[in-house]
């Protein structure tokens, strides 16, 4: 699969990363490259092959619900770049 | 002044010293920290903890003085900086994690200090462990301390946990922790003439380690010998309900597996691993391990994994597919870096853009694409269905015979800056160690030799799931048929 510029600058969008018009060129060449690279799997015959997402072959188990951890808010805030009265705080996004 | 013999020691020797008295634990904390402190050219450590380390040994010290020593007391160690240490600058080699102190302790490191082990510090790595060579970080490069003889051009140490190997190899560690995901633990071992294993997918629990594609990443140790990791896994592994994929599994003695007897074990030889390219001098190693291990009693048999061709194109699909979904957390918002916008979605923007480099970028655009709407079919589907079909491969492997002899890597260490501009010729390094993380089965490097220009070179044994113990007795065959006792051009405290 060849990427062009438009859809480099799209997937980009959906993963909040900003790029220049001039880093479009040569990552759609990169990413091309090793898209095309990874499509030799279509010479895999996987009909009837269930996908595998992970090699725990446990179900993944329950626990109570209740709380158990937590009441760490000054702890936690203390990392955040911009925090006040107890919350993070972003760019306004309601006029 | 510090006593540079102490360096020489491998972990066991070391435990005997300090349970005898020989030398106290702050003694061997001291030689380390002036170690770190020589080997700082390397840059193998981000972030030296050497007050740390003397705290540590000085309680240590006292449980050996009431005879009540832990497993690892005094024992220092170093920690790559993938895994969460309270109050300790945390980075993941990443730009977008500047000034992160987390709040908690990982699982694998709290069980290492409540062992009594004695932290030197945090390794450097490849950005958000994703790399061949310990080259991406943000803090720039690792040094491998073995260098070409008659050629002083700076080699990588492997990666992505290059800092733990070159720290161990240069003796500014006397073990260490990794992550591997696709080779990280067991290619820079490679690289570096130690010991490194990854455990099974399951084995040590994931909780507090930094995520790059959580259903490859796997905890593991890094060590001298084989002895020493098989010390530093028993403290390391157990289930935990942090991390809902911790298998609840019980925790063997795993150096009471070494027993020297590998009589009648059937080794596999998967006739896939001779690619293309591969050196002759590599090729030969692979046919002494084979040699050795029939030396001892075991049973070498062809067995063919016919998947292995596809394992790393399958890899390069999940992994970023995972890694887009994890990294999603750097947003500005909860902690490191944030670079300020108009909006929410520009403050987003501008964070990522400056906080991620090139490669984690890629991985992570990689990633985005093969989840979208219209392609989650065709790329990541299709690399889940393949990759039931790697683990089918070495599952029907493993009804024939007990583990599987490879190389580790198709090549030596290579000169910082070489396979820098294919993405796809970095990625060939993995090509013989990512199939057990798509199968999550355990495996370890162990040095076997050097290559023609003094490089060493490792030799792998994979296991069956939670079978470490059968994976170590027979690595501690080849480590002692091999006899690796070269060192480094560099080694803190000297070569004599």
């Amino acid at each position: 699969m060849a990427l062009d510029k438009a859809t480099v600058a799209h997937i980009a969008t959906l993963a909040r990363i900003r790029l220049s018009e001039a880093e479009l060129e040569p990552l759609a060449g990169e990413l091309s490259n090793i898209l095309t690279w990874v499509e030799q799997l279509n010479e895999v015959d996987t009909s009837g092959v269930a996908p595998m997402a992970s090699a725990a072959s446990v179900r993944l188990p329950m626990r109570d619900d209740a709380v158990t951890d937590g009441g760490y808010r000054e702890a936690i805030l203390g990392n955040a770049p911009r925090a006040a009265r107890g919350f993070f705080t972003v760019p306004k996004v309601v006029e | 002044m510090s006593d540079p013999s102490l360096l020489a020691l491998n972990l066991g020797e070391a435990r005997d010293g300090l349970a005898r008295r020989v030398f106290s634990a702050r003694e061997l904390a001291a030689a380390y920290n002036d170690a770190v402190a020589e080997a700082k050219p390397l840059n193998a450590y981000i972030i030296p903890t050497p007050e740390r380390a003397l705290e540590m040994a000085d309680a240590a010290d006292q449980r050996l003085a009431r005879g009540a020593a832990l497993p690892l007391d005094g024992i220092p160690v170093a920690v790559k900086d993938l895994f969460c240490t309270k109050d300790i600058l945390t980075t993941a080699g990443s730009h977008i994690l500047d000034g992160f102190h987390p709040p908690y302790e990982s699982t694998v490191t709290d069980k290492l200090w409540r062992a009594g082990a004695v932290m030197l510090g945090k390794t450097n790595l490849d950005e958000f462990a994703m790399g061949s060579s310990s080259a991406t970080s943000w803090y720039g490069p690792v040094e491998n301390p073995w260098q070409r003889p008659g050629d002083n051009r700076p080699l990588v140490p492997g990666g992505s946990s290059g800092g733990s190997a070159a720290a161990v190899a240069a003796r500014a560690a006397l073990a260490a922790i990794g992550t591997d995901t696709g080779g990280s633990i067991r290619q820079p071992a490679s690289f570096c003439g130690i010991v490194g294993l990854k455990p099974t997918y399951g084995r040590c629990s994931r909780w507090g380690v930094v995520a790059f594609a959580s259903s490859l990443d796997h905890p593991g140790p890094m060590g001298r010998t084989v002895l020493d990791v098989a010390i530093m896994l028993g403290v390391m592994a157990g289930h935990d309900v942090k991390d809902s994929t911790s298998a609840p599994a019980s925790v063997p003695d795993f150096t009471a597996a070494l027993s020297g007897d590998i009589r009648r074990l059937r080794i596999g030889i998967p006739k896939e691993y001779r690619v293309d390219g591969m050196p002759g001098e590599i090729e030969a190693l692979w046919q002494q391990g084979v040699e050795w291990l029939r030396a001892a009693g075991a049973e070498p048999v062809e067995i063919s994994l016919p998947m292995t061709k596809y394992a790393l194109a399958t890899y390069y699909i999940i992994a970023p597919a995972e890694a887009s979904s994890n990294l999603a957390r750097y947003d500005g918002v909860r902690f490191g870096l944030r670079v300020e916008g108009d909006s929410l979605d520009e403050m987003y923007e501008l964070t990522r853009a400056a906080g991620f480099g090139a490669e984690v970028r890629r991985r992570v655009l990689i990633g985005t694409y093969v989840l979208s709407a219209g392609y989650y079919d065709a790329y990541y589907l299709k690399a889940q269905r393949v990759r039931t079909l790697i683990a089918r491969d070495f599952a029907e492997a493993f009804e024939r015979v007990d583990c599987i002899l490879t190389p580790t890597a198709p090549s030596a260490a290579f000169i910082i800056g070489e396979n820098t501009d294919d993405p796809i010729a970095m990625y060939l390094n993995d090509v013989f160690t990512v199939p057990a993380n798509l199968a999550g089965v355990p495996a370890i490097s162990v040095p076997a030799g050097l290559s023609a220009d003094g490089l060493p070179l490792g030799l792998q044994i994979t296991g069956r799931a939670f079978d470490e113990e059968t994976v170590l007795r027979v690595a501690q065959i080849l480590e002692n048929a091999a006899c690796f006792r070269h060192l480094p051009s560099f080694v803190a405290g000297g070569r004599g």
